[in-house]
């Protein structure tokens, strides 16, 4: 099977998503800011009281670029499991797609594309609402702002991966207990990771999530850092690998 | 060209050509390759062995060209749910790269080339069944290709429907378009189509004119006549003697002249028997029985 690169044909990909999004604009953005919100609120300010200060930060402020980081991560993973499996398997859009000159690589990174902008609109809102809380520093949106992008991206790459896989509908369950799950609570979200025993603190360097909360979290309080580099490429690895092998099983999927 | 799926073959060597500006009809049963055939044709589905050129070019070495160059309606309902009518055709002119004005333009003429000017704005799971497919006819012809191809065109329409379908086929034909159908109403072969290809288990059986095909395989008239036993059966297949198929109780007494094959019939029946014309059906009937055996 031959693989080509992408074009920019994907944009078609990402436009018709924007097409049907903007339809529903308002109320596809109130979800953004609500949960987020509500873990800031209750836990940051609730139960930070009992938790006191980590590392010299209140827990709110501990608290809040973690958030921002692991709701870009279910943004994107939801965009590209359950939304694009319907698209893909319900309702035929792809199949109606495959006969214009748009293939199967153009479509994997539109959805890909169009997943990560998902994360960046989250990402955005909830930036938004902790520099107004005082949780984050304005011009750390420099790097804040595109490291979403790269998380959504890598977390596009990584759900378009099991998109590919999944039989039906119901198995992306698996996704999300075995790989978001535990990188919501272990990637150092809620505590720091050095905190976690030995072997578990080594796999937890393993999970995506721990790489861009490493470079959110210093960089929402001003603190920025070569190493920010390393993690970074570490991302853009990580979303090399799942999105080559996410086109060829796609393309194994839907080319028959 | 050879298609195999999981190791079984769905398309047998298969071998055509088509004209421009023709409609040519493949028709055949469900599971007949029909459908398999357009796929390889609109570089859906990769061909196991062989090639298919589509204006010069071939499916294997420029799919993207092709595609560009021709307009594609399925047999499923693959119109885009989130969107209404004029979305639906609007999102997929732009994957063809059409520019925002060309496509505003094309789909103006669509909409109204297909009567659905007033449903432009209706979410397209408010369409009726009729005017679903019309509008998927219509966004196969967004990029106003030269070749149409339309798989199934009418399966699951109403009559009206249907006929609706048919004529708009016929303006396209005579606007000079290319196109191809599959079908697995004789009628509609016989209505639309110039040239066809009658297609069973993967393979092509005969291809030819509706009318050449009939008179090649069957002939213009047909006695068909209810046998209750094979006794009866045999007696009177050796009585008429000539060109006689057997499915099942009936019996199919085939001719060109209708009185002379009227009056073989009634002599060697005793009975009086009324003798029709034949359609691509007896064609169908005849072919798909030599296959059997």
């Amino acid at each position: 099977m031959i693989m080509e690169l992408p074009t920019r044909r994907s944009l078609h990909i990402w436009n018709r998503n924007y097409e049907v999004f903007k339809k529903f604009l308002v109320t596809s953005i109130l979800p953004y800011f609500a949960e987020p919100l509500l873990f800031i609120m209750a836990l940051g300010y609730g139960l930070g009281l009992f938790v006191g200060e980590i590392g010299g930060m209140s827990y709110a402020q501990f608290l809040a670029p973690g958030i921002l980081s692991s709701s870009a991560m279910f943004a994107a993973s939801y965009e590209c499991t359950y939304s694009t499996f319907v698209r893909m398997n319900f309702q035929k859009t792809f199949d109606a797609i495959l006969s214009t000159p748009v293939m199967v690589e153009d479509i994997v990174f539109g959805e890909m594309l169009w997943g990560a902008t998902k994360s960046l609109i989250s990402g955005a809102c909830i930036f938004a609402v902790i520099f107004l809380l005082g949780l984050a520093r304005p011009e750390s949106a420099l790097i804040i702002l595109p490291t979403i992008l790269l998380l959504g991206l890598m977390f596009a790459s990584l759900s378009m991966l099991f998109t590919s896989i999944v039989p039906t509908i119901d198995s992306f369950n698996y996704y999300f207990t075995l790989m978001v799950s535990p990188m919501f609570l272990l990637s150092g979200v809620f505590f720091p990771t050095d905190s976690l025993p030995g072997l578990v603190r080594q796999l937890a360097w393993l999970l995506p999530l721990t790489h861009a909360v490493n470079i959110i979290r210093p960089a929402a309080t001003g603190h920025y850092s070569w190493t920010f580099a390393t993690d970074g490429s570490w991302m853009v690895a990580v979303t090399i690998i799942c999105m080559t092998i996410s086109t060829f099983l796609m393309k194994k999927r839907l080319i028959q | 060209m050879v298609k195999e799926y999981n190791g079984l073959t769905a398309v047998d060597n298969v071998d055509f050509t088509i004209e421009r500006k023709e409609c040519f009809g493949f028709l055949g049963p469900n599971g007949a390759g029909k459908s398999t055939i357009m796929k390889m044709i609109y570089c859906r589905s990769p061909i196991t062995r062989g090639d298919i050129q589509v204006n010069g070019f071939s499916v294997k070495l420029d799919p993207r060209k092709i595609k560009a160059m021709i307009g594609v309606a399925t047999q499923d309902d693959n119109l885009d749910r989130d969107l209404t009518v004029w979305e639906n055709l609007y999102v997929y002119a732009s994957y063809f790269d059409l520019q925002r004005s060309t496509s505003i333009r094309q789909i103006a003429k669509l909409l109204s080339f297909f009567d659905l000017t007033d449903k432009a704005d209706m979410p397209v799971d408010e369409l009726s069944g009729g005017m679903r497919r019309k509008l998927i006819v219509a966004r196969a012809l967004i990029n106003n290709p030269d070749l149409l191809i339309l798989d199934e065109p009418t399966t699951g329409l109403d009559p009206q429907a249907r006929r609706q379908i048919w004529d708009t086929v016929i303006d396209l034909k005579s606007k000079g378009k290319t196109i191809i159908l599959t079908t697995h109403y004789m009628d509609e072969a016989q209505e639309l189509c110039d040239r066809i290809a009658v297609m069973l288990g993967g393979r092509i059986l005969e291809s030819g004119s509706p009318s050449d095909l009939i008179e090649r395989v069957v002939g213009t008239s047909v006695c068909e006549m209810y046998t209750p036993s094979k006794e009866e059966a045999s007696s009177i297949r050796d009585k008429v003697g000539g060109s006689v198929e057997q499915f099942g109780s009936r019996l199919y007494i085939y001719g060109n002249d209708a009185e002379v094959l009227r009056e073989k019939c009634e002599a060697a029946t005793g009975q009086r028997h009324n003798v029709r014309e034949t359609s691509l059906e007896d064609v169908f009937l005849r072919l798909t029985r030599r296959r059997l055996k």
